[in-house]
């Protein structure tokens, strides 16, 4: 379980992320929603203090996180980002490797788990001796969500990690990264500015706006009942589009 | 030709010991200093400024000066130490910046994934940035490692051996031949290190073992090579070589060799030769005992050591008054006078100075302001012009430093109308020039006289002697034909002095044979 209490960044004068507190329970996938400049990127990296916090704490099932090295904390939560940030001196293999071989796994015992991986992800294994800039943008963001579950963490952050990819492709992913989470039984916190694909994914959804959080629940909770007119504005867009989707597919029927 | 590829092995292991580890140092230093500054860009735009600045110093400037500062240091401060020091300093820069350059440039989302996945600092450095710096650092390498070679050739008149002795000897005797082979070797040099750290670069970034072993097996041959040979060089020996230094020009060149067969004939002796010495760097690496003889003249002395200034006594008094002032400050010996002068003078093309009627300084001031004067690198700064200034109100329309080698071909041609030349010099006979006469007495006298070491002077009777024995033997036109054969006719020094010493000596047993006639009779 990830539990987040009270946690405030200040860059200066400005508040990048306002005393926000919220819990992910294992096999949950909390979605922060937000605009730019909401908070929400900040907010992941705050959970494996890729940036510290200037107040408040991050329990990771119970432990403060400030009493770990940064490194081996961040060994045993998953992160995968928009921009992906695959290794590109390295192979596949050796990228998808590259926590498990930190934590000092044998090789044969690296290699099987790629294997398990790449299987996962749904990527051919001829692709490990391949380089990062040979790899499609859907391909790489797979093998990206592949590194960071190489070391089984039971914690995963994901930054707009499918942002940058056309839509049939983030769709495949999606469906993809559903099914995985489901099997692995992950506590995973997704960012997103896209409401729709928070909708869709998210058990539960934050939204944030100007560092504070402004409502968090089920997509369900989010629809009948929005706790302001910012939210329901923010909600207003998936909605319109599914009428207009049911308009067109009632038009097309015979 | 043949005698220039002779000289190869020995100026190519030497060029080789200088830039391979300055190089390996120069590295070893940069890129530890490379990462530090990456990490605090506090420090980046001083230390950068500071090696900026050691960049603009000109590359010979930098090796001469790093002949005071090591001798403050007692270190020997002439030979492999300083060009080493010195282009140790010059490689830093182009490694220091591309390390710089190159771990910054490292994408900061690259840099977020080292991190979130779990990387320790080390790691980061190691696995991730390193790697992907690597091409821009291996290119500062290969900047230095060009610059390098080229600037070990300036390690000559440092007393350095390199590739320079073929350039910088070439130039002064004309010897065309010796700064081809110089500057082919160089090159070649140049680009056989450059190729290697091409192919170990492409290697490490391709992942070819292949070119990585095969790459750095070359380097590894060529730094043992070097390594071996520098040890040989500095393991102590029995007994140390005297060593005989020469300035920068080619009279310098055959009384070093002179005064170098004449020990070893004589003596018996094992004696080298340090060619093409700066012309201070040559006295004090005398004071300091790097070197153990070498012809100087008693006007530069006089003007540059003693410091004297005002009227000139006459030519003996003042190479006794050197003699005494030489011994008691420095314990160097005055150890003989060779018999001839070779002075400054002021020298024009015959037919120029016969149309304007001048044969003498006097005589030429009334034109001076139409006329340029050419001269070598030192003679404008130095007191015996600033005392010609004085005592003839001389002033010239254009000065012009140059090379002293190509100061005579540009009197000849027309290019400036009056040199500085060497009275010695060959090249006054064969080009017609005149020499004005010094009438009112600015330049000093300049007896070529030969100086001893402290050491040599304590601990080598027999090599004092040899020296000695040449006492008063060559005169003005002796010194004027032997220049005249290594300028003109393109021999070599050393032979030149073998066929010197060859009539000295049969001239001398001729002369110690009709002695014991006359003793008979």
């Amino acid at each position: 379980m990830i539990e987040v209490q009270e946690l405030t960044k200040n860059y200066g004068p400005r508040t990048a992320v306002n005393r926000l507190s919220f819990q992910v329970a294992k096999g949950e996938l909390l979605v922060l929603v937000g605009g730019s400049g909401s908070g929400k990127t900040t907010t992941l990296k705050l959970i494996n203090r890729l940036i510290e916090p200037t107040s408040g704490r991050v329990l990771i099932e119970g432990d403060d996180a400030s009493r770990f090295e940064p490194y081996v904390l961040r060994r045993r939560i998953g992160y995968v980002s928009q921009n992906v940030g695959l290794f590109p001196h390295m192979t596949i293999a050796e990228n998808i490797e590259v926590t498990p071989s930190l934590l000092g796994w044998s090789t044969a015992r690296r290699t099987e788990r790629t294997a398990e991986l790449l299987d996962l992800v749904e990527l051919p294994s001829s692709i490990t001796r391949r380089y990062p800039s040979e790899l499609s943008g859907g391909q790489a963001q797979r093998v990206g969500v592949a590194r960071a579950l190489a070391a089984k963490p039971r914690f995963m952050l994901l930054d707009e990690p499918f942002g940058a990819l056309d839509p049939l492709t983030r769709d495949r992913l999606q469906q993809s990264f559903i099914d995985i989470k489901r099997q692995l039984d992950l506590a995973a916190v997704f960012v997103t500015h896209d409401i729709t694909e928070a909708l869709m994914l998210g058990d539960r959804i934050a939204v944030l706006r100007e560092g504070c959080l402004l409502q968090i629940g089920t997509p369900h909770e989010l629809l009948d009942t929005p706790k302001n007119e910012y939210i329901e504005r923010l909600l207003d867009t998936p909605r319109r589009q599914a009428s207009e989707l049911e308009r067109l597919l009632a038009r097309g029927a015979p | 030709m043949i005698d220039e590829l002779r000289l190869l092995p020995s100026y190519l292991t030497a060029h080789l010991q200088l830039v391979l580890f300055a190089i390996l140092i120069g590295t070893a230093l940069s890129i530890p200093l490379g990462i530090l500054l990456s990490r605090r860009a506090r420090f980046e735009q001083p230390l950068l400024f500071v090696a900026n600045t050691i960049q603009t110093i000109p590359a010979l400037a930098l090796l001469a000066l790093m002949v005071p500062l090591l001798a403050a240091l007692h270190l020997p401060s002439i030979g492999y130490l300083p060009a080493f020091v010195a282009l140790v300093l010059y490689s830093v820069l182009p490694i220091l910046r591309n390390t710089v350059t190159g771990l910054n440039d490292v994408d900061a989302a690259i840099v977020d994934a080292a991190r979130a996945v779990g990387m320790r600092p080390r790691d980061q450095l190691l696995r991730v940035e390193l790697p992907l710096a690597l091409p821009v650092i291996v290119a500062g390498i290969r900047t230095a490692m060009a610059w390098t070679v080229g600037m070990a050739t300036l390690s000559t008149p440092v007393g350095g051996l390199s590739l320079g002795n073929y350039i910088f000897s070439g130039l002064q005797t004309r010897n065309f031949n010796a700064l081809f082979v110089g500057c082919i070797a160089a090159a070649f040099l140049a680009l056989i290190l450059d190729a290697l750290l091409g192919l170990l670069s492409r290697g490490m970034q391709q992942r070819r073992r292949g070119l990585i072993v095969g790459a750095s097996v070359g380097f590894l041959v060529l730094y043992v090579y070097a390594g071996a040979s520098l040890a040989a060089q500095l393991l102590p020996k029995s007994q140390r070589p005297l060593v005989i230094g020469a300035k920068t020009f080619t009279e310098q060149y055959v009384l070093s060799e002179i005064l170098a067969q004449r020990i070893r004939d004589v003596g018996g002796r094992s004696v080298e030769i340090r060619q093409s010495l700066g012309s201070t760097v040559v006295f004090d690496a005398l004071k300091s005992g790097q070197i153990d003889a070498y012809v100087d003249y008693s006007g530069t002395l006089w003007a540059t050591i003693l410091n004297r200034k005002g009227t000139v006594p006459q030519r003996p008094q003042v190479v006794t008054e050197i003699g005494h002032y030489l011994r008691e400050k420095y314990g160097i010996g005055l150890i003989a006078t060779l018999g001839f002068e070779n002075a400054y003078a002021l020298a024009m093309r015959r037919e120029h100075a016969q149309k304007l009627g001048i044969s003498s300084i006097s005589e030429l001031v009334p034109y001076a302001d139409r006329l340029s004067i050419g001269a070598d690198y030192e003679f404008l700064q130095r007191a015996e012009w600033k005392s010609i200034v004085e005592k003839y109100g001389l002033r010239f329309a254009t000065q012009r430093s140059m090379d002293p080698s190509l100061m005579y071909e540009a009197v000849k041609r027309g290019g400036v109308d009056v040199i500085s030349a060497f009275t010695t010099d060959g090249r006054i006979l064969r080009y017609d020039l005149v020499l004005l006469a010094d009438d009112r007495g600015a330049i000093p006298p300049y007896d070529a006289i030969i100086l001893g070491g402290p050491r040599l002077l304590r601990e080598e009777p027999e090599s004092v002697q040899a020296l000695e024995s040449l006492d008063g033997h060559i005169d003005d036109n002796a010194m004027r034909q032997m220049n005249l054969m290594v300028d003109q006719d393109h021999q070599k020094p050393v032979a030149v002095a073998r066929d010197f010493l060859r009539r000295l000596v049969s001239s001398t047993r001729h002369q110690s044979k009709a002695r014991n006639l006359e003793g008979a009779h």
